[in-house]
């Protein structure tokens, strides 16, 4: 029983990282059509800057997940002004093209620049210590993981649902010209879905971190890769269908894990994909896609 | 009883007849100044030297056959396209290289020939993006709901129901505005273009797909819209007995080019109007 409940903690440890990651890609999909393939990168990126602060230049752990989270977010609006902004009106194929460019520009640039081993925190962790949960001992990494990611996913909603920003954000997803005469701004309200994606990644990186004490240059890719599985499973471009993907992946991972199964657990992940892309593209909320005439 | 009677053609405010400009406008800036306006979609003139004022408060018509560029002249005031030639005062301000947004902001809005409302929002929601810029509070002050949140958003709750009144639809705030019926979203999208508080409403074919008598309450709408915000409305529109009814002046275009102004009876009369619409009549 235990071991039951220890295995749920650490589904929804790694669950709730996937759907802090996914939200980013389904957002900034919802808005502009474009899989942001540069996103995992960007929790790399986080990952890294919190193990520099940490190991490297021994700030506080707080002012290093400050620092990290600050970093992500300006790395993603920087992406999205430097190669997508200028790409608005090009085909979809040429901003997917670009995502995976600046995708492979972030990877190796980290490899130049930080070298292509695992950097380790194991010996410096964020968050140390286990709690005591009805007589089931879990790591405090994985209860502030969860706790985490839920408090931001209920503060997105609100923002999406509740605010003008995300009003806004919905309304340009909808229909851009009509948004703009409406006096909305396309480049701010776009800029600032990039920012709010990249700010989650940027809390997923810290989590990451905190949970799996390592940062290295391709840690991103397959991260990523899975988060969308998530956002695509979920239904791209929902958000209460990112947070359903990010866990249901998460679960499931845990799951081939605990049957013994964990060289297949990416391959069971991919599966996914394929299923869903063949059964029901549009993923478990998605609205069906209809084609203007 | 007499009501009906104010919407007989050209009567709802005399004017002298060739006035194009009504009277109580000729002093102040024209909300409205396109001259020599002209844009080429490749080899293709769309429109050509299009010139029009229009005053304050007044009520303008744009009328043409199908495919004379009525919808290309939205466009281009409201800078969807940026026009090839010439220019567009607003309020007095020239709109060179200003985008959409900046023109909204000038006091442009406008409503759309196929409907584009915001379907997944409610129509409350859809009319508080019309305030978009109105509405003032950071990001911050939205996610912890900070006092300023509350009050800005209650302000524009009680704008947003204000304002849907006039087309009596206070109580469908909370419905999703794809599944209101079509007249509905028609009158939600006037209201959304009144929520940014324009000075200039442009109304694309607003009573396309409505019976006679939606149309004559759609008329007096028009009008006390004019009068309760005092400003002016230009619409385009292919119900001959609205545009008579209200406009006080009607320009007509055709290939891209105007071949008429003038007050209703103007263009009633004017045969290069009438051969426009119905063909020149043989010779002989």
């Amino acid at each position: 029983m235990a071991d039951f409940f220890s295995q749920v903690v650490n589904a929804l440890q790694l669950g709730s990282i996937y759907a802090l990651v996914a939200l980013g890609y389904s957002m900034v999909y919802g808005i502009i059509m474009l899989l942001n393939f540069a996103h995992g990168d960007i929790i790399m990126v986080g990952a890294y800057a919190t193990y520099f602060a940490v190991c490297q230049y021994g700030l506080h752990p707080l002012v290093a997940v400050l620092l990290a989270v600050l970093i992500s977010t300006l790395l993603g609006v920087l992406i999205e002004k430097a190669a997508y902004t200028p790409l608005r009106s090009a085909p979809r194929l040429s901003l997917l093209i670009t995502a995976i460019g600046v995708s492979f520009l972030l990877e190796n640039g980290a490899q130049l620049l930080f070298g292509a081993d695992t950097k380790s925190m194991v010996k410096t962790p964020l968050i140390s210590g286990t709690l005591n949960l009805g007589g089931v001992t879990v790591s405090l990494a994985a209860v502030i993981t969860i706790v985490v990611s839920v408090i931001a996913m209920i503060a997105l909603t609100f923002l999406v649902q509740k605010t003008k920003l995300g009003k806004a954000m919905r309304a340009v997803s909808e229909d851009m010209g009509a948004a703009q005469l409406m006096g909305i701004s396309l480049n701010r309200t776009i800029s600032f879905t990039f920012a709010i994606g990249s700010f989650l990644a940027g809390i997923g990186a810290v989590l990451h971190v905190g949970s799996y004490f390592q940062a290295s240059p391709m840690m991103g890719s397959m991260l990523g890769l899975k988060a969308f599985v998530a956002a695509v499973l979920g239904g791209i471009g929902s958000i209460p269908g990112a947070m359903i993907g990010g866990f249901a992946i998460g679960i499931v991972e845990t799951l081939v894990t605990v049957a013994g199964l964990s060289t297949w657990k990416d391959g069971v992940v991919f599966a996914i994909l394929i299923v869903v892309l063949l059964v029901k593209p549009t993923g478990i909320l998605g609205r069906p896609m209809v084609e203007k005439v | 009883m007499n009501e009906k009677k104010t919407f007989q053609r050209g009567r709802l405010v005399p004017l002298p007849t060739n006035a194009f400009i009504p009277e109580r406008d000729l002093e102040k800036t024209p909300i409205l100044e396109a001259s020599h306006l002209g844009i080429d979609f490749g080899g293709l003139t769309a429109v050509d030297d299009f010139n029009l004022t229009i005053g304050r408060t007044e009520i303008a018509g744009l009328i043409g056959p199908n495919g004379a560029g009525k919808t290309t002249v939205f466009n281009l005031l409201t800078k969807v396209y940026q026009p090839t030639r010439g220019m567009v005062m607003i309020d007095g301000y020239d709109t060179a290289g200003m985008n959409t947004v900046q023109v909204n902001k000038l006091g442009v809005a406008r409503t759309f020939q196929n409907i584009r409302l915001f379907n997944a929002l409610s129509v409350e929601d859809n009319v508080k993006l019309g305030m978009h810029n109105a509405i003032k509070y950071n990001m911050a002050a939205g996610v912890l709901r900070l006092p300023v949140y509350w009050k800005q958003e209650r302000i524009a709750h009680e704008r947003a129901l204000e304002l849907l009144s006039i087309f009596d639809m206070q109580d469908l705030a909370d419905v999703p505005a794809g599944s209101l019926p079509y007249g509905a979203q028609r009158r939600l999208e006037i209201v959304r273009a009144l929520a940014t508080n324009p000075s200039l409403l442009l109304l694309d074919e607003p009573a396309a797909g409505m019976n006679p008598s939606e149309t004559y309450e759609l008329m007096e709408n028009i009008v006390k819209i004019r009068d309760t915000f005092h400003i002016a409305v230009m619409l385009i529109e292919h119900d001959m007995s609205l545009v008579m009814g209200i406009c006080e002046g009607i320009c007509v275009l055709n290939f891209g080019k105007v071949i008429a102004k003038g007050t209703a009876e103007d263009i009633q009369s004017n045969p290069v109007v009438i051969e426009a619409y119905l063909g020149k009549k043989k010779e002989g």
